[in-house]
C-alpha cells in the first residue's frame, strides 16, 4: 500500500512546530496531529529562555547553534511571539560562585560566545532589586519569547508550505509506517517523528524518557522590576542529585511588565496539580534573591512535565528499533531553545544533507536496546541545572 | 426607608467621592464613572464577577497597585487611582 504522506509528526508542541516546517520546507508531504491545544503541553510551560547552556560541549553546542537560528529568526516571528533580546545574567553569590562565573566565561568563548563578566557593583546597577551579591556574568546574546505563540508561528509557516494539521484525532499507536487513531482510522507514512515529549514513550515503548514537573507563577504587571533573564548559579553547591527534588532562583521579564518565576525540578510526579511545599521554596529561594518579589501579587501559578533522558541530552533522529520511527523528543528544560536546531538535525538525518553541528551526541541510537553504542552515553551524568 | 448616609469621602482619579459605609471600592470607582484597569491591548476594564475572580476591577490604592477593587470596602482618605479612562463621555 502506498503511503498517503512522506511524515507524520506526533506532537504539534514547539519542537513538533519546528520539524513540520522544516520537512515541508524540504519539499515532505507532511501531517502534523495533535489532539490538544497546539503549543498546550510542556511548550505552555516553558519559560521561553532562549539561553545556551554548558552542563555538556554537545548541549553548549546544540544550545548556542539554537540561539542562533532564533536570532536570525526573530525578525520575521509576529508581535505575539513577544522576542526580547534581554540577555540572561547568571548571578553569583559569593566568592566561590565568582569563580565559575569566570570558568563558564571561558567556555561560552570555546564556542564564540562573547559574555560579560559582572562585579558586584555592576550587577548592582543592572539589577537594583536584586539583593547585595558578589556578581553575574551577563550572556547578552540570549533572549525570551513567548513559546506557544512562537509555536504558533511555526506551524503555520508549516502549513504555508503545504504541510496539514490533524487536531481531531489522537494517535494511540505510530509504528512500522502506520499511524492509528482513537477513531480506528489510520494512515500509511514513509516516516513517523514522534515529537510528543513527556508523552513520547507511549507511542515509542522503551525511550528512556522520565517526566519532571515544574512549576511556574506569574505576576502581575510590575513594569521595570528586572531587566535580564536572572538565574542563580548556587545549584553548584546545594550539589543535588539528578533524582532529587529541587529548586532555584530564576525569574524572568515579561514585555506586559510581568514577572514569570521559576523553576522547580520533581520526579515522579504524574498529575498536574501543585506541590505546594516545593511551590513554597522555590518562592522563597527567589525572595531570597529578589527581596520584594513577596510584595508583589501573582496572578497564576502552573505546572507542566519536562521530557528528561539520563545524559541530559534530546533524542534526534532515527529509532534502531523501527526504521520508520525519528525521534525529536527528550529535551527536558530546553526545548523552546533547541527546537529550531533539534528540526535542522532532524532533517539532515531523516534526508541527508550536512548539518551544522555534529548530530551523533543526540542520537537515539545511544539507547536503543539493541545498539552497541548504548554504552557509551548512557551513564554519563552531570549537575542538575534550572531550566523552565 | 433605610437612607444611606454618604458619609466616607475618598479620591478617584483625583475627584473627591463620598460613599455610604459598606460600598466597595469597586463601586465607587462605578459612580465616579471610571473603568478598572488597562488591558495590555489598551482596553479600558470594569468588574465582571464582583467576587474576586476575574481580576478585571484591579486598581491602586493608596499607591499600591492590582488590588481587587470588588473585594475592598471604601475607608475615608482611600486615594484610589485606576489605569482605565472614565467609561462615561
Amino acid at each position: 500500500m502506498s503511503a498517503a504522506f512522506d511524515a507524520v509528526v506526533a506532537g504539534a508542541g514547539i519542537v513538533g512546530a519546528a520539524c513540520a516546517r522544516e520537512l515541508a520546507s524540504r519539499g515532505l508531504k507532511t501531517l502534523v496531529v495533535d489532539a490538544d491545544v497546539v503549543g498546550g503541553g510542556a511548550t505552555a510551560a516553558g519559560m521561553g529562555h532562549i539561553v545556551a547552556m554548558d552542563d555538556s560541549p554537545a548541549q553548549l553546542a546544540l544550545t548556542s547553534y539554537s540561539q542562533r537560528l532564533w536570532r536570525e529568526l526573530a525578525a520575521e516571528l509576529p508581535d505575539d511571539a513577544e522576542f526580547e533580546p534581554c540577555g540572561t545574567l547568571w548571578v553569583a553569590a559569593d566568592e566561590e560562585e565568582m569563580e565559575e562565573v569566570r570558568r563558564k566565561q571561558r567556555v561560552y568563548a570555546s564556542a564564540g560566545l562573547a559574555t560579560e563578566v559582572l562585579s558586584s557593583d555592576m550587577l548592582a546597577r543592572e539589577e537594583p532589586h536584586l539583593r547585595p551579591l558578589a556578581g553575574a556574568l551577563l550572556v547578552p546574546s540570549d533572549g525570551v519569547l513567548y513559546p506557544p505563540c512562537a509555536a504558533g508561528y511555526l506551524l503555520r509557516e508549516a502549513l504555508r508550505m503545504g504541510a496539514r494539521l490533524e487536531t481531531s484525532k489522537r494517535v494511540v499507536s505510530a509504528i512500522a509506517g502506520r499511524v492509528r487513531f482513537d477513531d480506528g482510522s489510520e494512515v500509511h507514512t514513509g516516516s513517523i517523528v514522534n515529537a510528543c515529549g513527556a508523552d513520547s514513550p507511549r507511542l515509542t515503548p522503551g525511550l528512556p524518557i522520565r517526566k519532571r514537573r515544574g512549576h511556574l507563577v506569574i505576576t502581575d504587571r510590575y513594569p521595570g522590576i528586572v531587566h535580564h533573564q536572572l538565574v542563580e548559579l548556587g545549584y553548584l553547591k546545594s550539589a543535588h542529585s539528578i533524582a532529587t527534588d529541587s529548586v532555584a532562583f530564576n525569574v524572568q521579564p515579561r514585555r506586559t511588565g510581568q514577572l514569570l518565576i521559576g523553576s522547580s525540578r520533581e520526579f515522579g510526579a504524574e498529575n498536574a496539580e501543585l506541590n505546594r511545599a516545593l511551590l513554597g521554596a522555590m518562592i522563597t529561594r527567589a525572595r531570597e534573591y529578589l527581596p520584594e518579589i513577596g510584595d508583589l501579587q501573582a496572578i497564576r501559578v502552573w505546572t507542566g512535565f519536562r521530557a528528561a533522558t539520563p545524559d541530559k541530552l534530546p533524542l534526534i533522529g532515527p529509532w534502531p528499533e523501527d526504521e520508520t520511527v525519528y525521534l525529536a523528543t527528550g529535551h527536558e528544560g530546553l526545548g523552546i531553545t533547541t527546537s529550531l536546531a533539534t528540526a535542522k538535525l532532524l532533517g539532515s538525518t531523516m534526508l541527508g544533507g550536512k548539518s551544522e553541528i555534529d548530530a551523533t551526541p543526540y542520537l537515539p541510537s545511544r539507547y536503543a536496546p539493541h545498539s552497541s553504542a548504548k554504552e557509551d552515553g548512557a551513564e554519563l551524568q552531570t549537575p542538575v541545572s534550572h531550566h523552565a | 426607608m433605610h437612607k444611606l448616609v454618604r458619609s466616607i469621602a475618598l479620591t478617584v482619579n483625583g475627584v473627591p467621592i463620598a460613599v455610604a459605609p459598606g460600598t466597595t471600592v469597586a463601586a465607587a470607582v462605578a459612580i465616579a464613572g471610571a473603568g478598572t484597569r488597562m488591558s495590555v491591548s489598551g482596553e479600558v476594564r470594569a468588574p465582571l464577577c464582583g467576587m474576586g475572580i476575574c481580576f478585571e476591577c484591579r486598581v491602586t490604592i493608596d499607591g499600591v497597585p492590582h488590588q481587587r477593587s470588588c473585594q475592598i470596602l471604601c475607608q475615608p482618605g482611600f486615594r484610589v487611582t485606576t489605569a482605565g479612562e472614565a467609561l462615561r463621555p
